[in-house]
């Protein structure tokens, strides 16, 4: 016998928490992008990720819900993955061609963004095809959850979708392999700044806590394919990373998804990919 | 025929012209211990398309004169015997040259000589590598012995054996004379399996050879210590025979380095047999890069052949067509073809998703194209195959994976049902083996064909009654296959993948269950499937390497495999666990 999720708590924030939480989502793309920009061949891993951090402190960034993550090549698609210590930014050097991706999520004031940052240097068709198709996720996503699809199932739409299109499900990769996960404003009381395996302590005590209250009530706050997920999207925010690769590229977006009692938005549309879509989308009307 | 004598250094050559001497002459030159009768069927077969042939017996054999002595067989000599020729026959254009073993070591030597530029059109290379290449390649692998590179001397020095015999004194002629010459034809039959014919081998062949054996004394050391440096920019195909015993194939690995403008093709045959038994392929190689260089629009099979091993993978120069290519395994083998070099063509019930594979094919280099073609329906495969032939080439590789899959116990399952599965599993491979069986053996350049059965063609279920049977069939149908191919030098793999994460629990019918169970069943199953995880690229990666090593029967996964086992060790435990309902 299965457990029957309980009614659905109430969409605990006002208007003026999701600016907070909006704004805060533009800080750290805006942070992603100049990274990006800044980005040649040469550059290694960590020095990415070490950047990105400095450039999320200098904008007043306190505590992480985990620390920048970069990643290089067939490392973007999480190729020859064994253990979690494999996500940390490493020692590889950015060439011509490759794909790369940018992940942070800071904290402030409690208030937590968490996103993810899909680049390439150079020339990468198979990038600009993933690029492209991507969108397909961002809707599928949003069409699903404003039905009300359990979790789980919408999941298994998504992996529906990725087979379509011949591409495989690097989001399972993560650990428990997540697609997305719950974003609540942080009250934990533990110190900021401190990281314990690349979480903050701060969300680590969050996150334990509300494993255990969700659980009690039937859902996770982690949304995945298995039995745990087998719910209807709890009111909230949510961080969304579908995470696609083919071959040696992986791309995915992360942003967060505002799940109310009846219904859901994207918190954000002025995102870099949604905008490299509507450019694409005019560029092809022009023509 | 026509026969005139060229006189070269002082040597009679007896050259034989056939076929109209205003169109392109191909220049087609004999090796050792032959005459130009080893050309027989090919000049007849390129004379009959148009070509102006000629043949020459080379010094020393057949109706030429001899040389006085082993120094007046060094290669500048035998390329100066080649320039007399082609001069008196075709003083005004250049010749296409055409050489099979000590015929085309000595056309090496006419090709990398500057006096071959606007003499020499093309050059088509069986068997003979240019020795000084040979000495640049021996000394590159003595300096970097890698494991790969040491095999590749060894396997060459246990083919050039013979080499050590020629000179050695007086044992190789008194072989060729006490009994050899005389039981030539038996060794190439029994060695070759090369059909007896009149007038070979030649009455001269005892004193050819011995007189022949100056060829090696005079050539082989001097340039296999000592190798010049010999590049050529006139068009090579280099043509390498599979089951050659005196050369082999790894010998051309290195030759784009010596000729940037180069063609690659493979001949499934014997050293010999390749002209005595597949003389009209050889002849329409020939024609192609002849046609080619005289300015024809590209082929797709010659632009494949062009540059192949070029970097893109060991499948580079093949063309491999995969049905129900636009999902699951069928679309990860695709896939993995054209990443590892191979163009693809990909045909599915649903053309939308073949297109989205053949779009990702070209994402990975390779030129792919789709196809809608449902594999159950006959004279649709029939047109579907001759379709390819004209716009990509005939196939090297046909992987015929359409399928569906489908549940139910005997009784349960309708006639309907069982035509259905049927046509599709058994029909669909009977129709693509036969269409494009028929094409490859037509062809004569080889091949192989991969049908995918399954785990349950040994795997008794009675939920599977119509599947299994269908998968079984598929097994001994390629079995038979096998034997019935493996002359023409074409495999025959079946695949027997077992539990795969794929689409086909999604599409799977079922018998004698109603709606809503259906949907439970149907869940249970692509749960398990889902939980067993097993990717379709897994699959993918065995099928490449079965068409590498030509493997007869390649059971997937753990549990493909297990069965397999026990289907050998205890049928009677399969049968009694065929009663479980696992549905």
């Amino acid at each position: 016998m299965t457990m029957q999720a309980q009614a659905a708590p109430a969409f605990p924030y006002d208007s003026s928490d999701l600016d907070r939480f909006r704004e805060l989502q533009q800080l750290a793309y805006g942070c992603a992008e100049r990274v990006a920009a800044w980005l040649e061949p040469g550059v290694t891993e960590c020095q990415v990720a070490a950047r990105l951090r400095r450039e999320l402190v200098a904008e007043g960034v306190q505590d992480f819900f985990h620390i920048p993550f970069a990643w290089f090549g067939d490392r973007t698609a999480f190729r020859h993955f064994q253990t979690p210590l494999q996500f940390f930014a490493g020692r590889r050097k950015l060439e011509e061609g490759m794909p790369y991706i940018l992940d942070c999520a800071p904290v402030v004031d409690g208030y937590t963004a968490d996103i993810g940052y899909a680049g390439k240097v150079g020339d990468n068709p198979i990038w600009d095809k993933i690029a492209f198709d991507l969108r397909e996720y961002r809707e599928l996503i949003l069409r699903e959850v404003r039905q009300r699809k359990p979790l789980n199932d919408i999941y298994a739409s998504v992996d529906a979708l990725i087979a379509h299109h011949g591409y495989d499900n690097r989001h399972k990769v993560y650990p428990g392999r997540v697609i997305g996960h719950q974003v609540t404003r942080m009250t934990a009381r533990g110190p900021a700044g401190v990281n314990v395996l690349g979480f903050g302590v701060r969300t680590l005590e969050t996150l334990g806590r509300e494993l255990v209250s969700e659980r009690l009530h039937g859902r996770s706050p982690l949304w995945a394919d298995g039995r745990s997920s087998r719910h209807a999207p709890t009111p909230g925010l949510w961080a969304v990373e579908p995470h696609v690769g083919f071959r040696e590229v992986g791309l995915k977006f992360e942003e967060l998804l505002v799940v109310t009692e009846d219904d859901a938005h994207w918190l954000d549309d002025d995102l870099p990919h949604v905008r490299r879509w509507q450019q694409a989308h005019t560029r092809s009307d022009a023509r | 025929m026509k026969h005139r004598t060229v006189i070269s250094a002082g040597v009679p050559l007896a050259v034989y012209e056939q076929g109209d001497p205003a169109r392109p002459t191909v220049l087609l030159v004999h090796g050792y211990p032959d005459t130009h009768h080893i050309w027989d069927d090919v000049a007849a077969t390129l004379a009959a398309d148009g070509h102006h042939v000629v043949r020459y017996d080379v010094r020393g054999a057949g109706a030429s004169g001899a040389a006085a002595g082993v120094r007046g067989y060094r290669l500048p000599q035998l390329a100066d015997d080649l320039f007399a020729v082609a001069d008196a026959v075709s003083p005004d254009r250049p010749v296409h040259l055409a050489a099979h073993d000590w015929g085309s070591i000595q056309s090496w030597e006419a090709v990398t000589d500057p006096r071959s530029a606007g003499r020499i059109a093309s050059y088509t290379s069986l068997s003979g590598p240019c020795l000084d290449h040979v000495g640049h390649w021996v000394r590159r692998r003595l300096t970097r012995p890698t494991p790969r590179h040491i095999g590749q001397l060894l396997a060459q020095a246990a083919h050039s054996w013979y080499i050590g015999v020629f000179h050695a004194p007086l044992l190789a002629p008194a072989a060729w004379r006490l009994g050899l010459a005389a039981g030539w034809g038996r060794v190439l039959s029994s060695t070759e399996g090369v059909a007896p014919r009149a007038g070979h081998p030649q009455p001269t062949l005892a004193a050819d050879a011995v007189r022949g054996i100056a060829l090696y004394r005079a050539n082989m050391l001097p340039l296999l210590l000592r190798p010049r440096q010999r590049p050529t920019a006139i068009p090579v195909q280099l043509i390498t025979i599979t089951r050659d015993h005196y050369v082999s194939p790894a010998l051309g690995d290195d030759l784009d380095r010596w000729a940037p403008y180069l063609w690659r093709r493979t001949l499934p045959a014997g050293h010999w047999s390749a002209l005595l038994e597949k003389g009209p392929t050889v002849a329409r190689m020939i024609k192609e890069i002849v046609s080619r260089t005289d300015g024809a629009p590209a082929s797709p099979v010659l632009d494949r052949a062009y540059g192949a091993r070029g970097g893109r993978g060991p499948f580079a120069g093949k063309l491999a067509v995969v049905t129900g290519g636009g999902s699951g395994i069928g679309r990860a083998t695709a896939l993995a073809f054209a990443e590892h070099g191979a163009d693809v063509v990909v045909c599915d019930l649903d053309l939308a998703t073949a297109e989205r594979t053949a779009e990702l094919a070209r994402l990975l280099g390779a030129t792919a194209h789709a196809y809608r073609v449902d594999v159950s329906d006959g004279p649709a495969v029939d047109t579907f195959a001759t379709e390819v032939a004209a716009a990509h080439g005939v196939p090297d590789i046909v992987v015929n994976n359409a399928g569906v899959g489908h549940c139910g116990t005997f009784l349960q399952t309708t006639e309907k049902e069982w035509q259905r599965i049927l046509e599709v599993n058994l029909g669909g491979v009977i129709h693509g083996c036969r269409a494009f069986g028929t094409l490859m053996v037509d062809r004569g350049e080889g091949g192989h064909i991969v049908n995918l059965a399954s785990a349950a063609a040994y795997l008794p279920s009675k939920i599977l009654a119509a599947y299994a049977t269908s998968k079984a069939a598929v097994y001994m149908l390629s079995d038979c296959l096998r034997a019935e191919l493996a002359p023409a030098g074409i495999g025959v793999t079946t695949i027997c993948p077992g539990i795969v994460n794929t689409n086909i629990t999604r599409t799977t019918t079922f018998s004698g269950r109603s709606a809503d169970r259906l949907d439970a069943t149907r869940d249970r199953i692509s749960a398990l499937y889902t939980r067993r995880n097993f990717p379709p690229d897994k699959v993918a990666q065995q099928i490449l390497r079965a068409v590498r090593q030509n493997k007869a029967v390649v059971p997937v996964t753990v549990e493909a495999r297990a069965a397999r086992l026990l289907a050998r060790l205890s049928p009677a435990l399969l049968r009694a666990a065929a009663r479980f309902d696992l549905g």
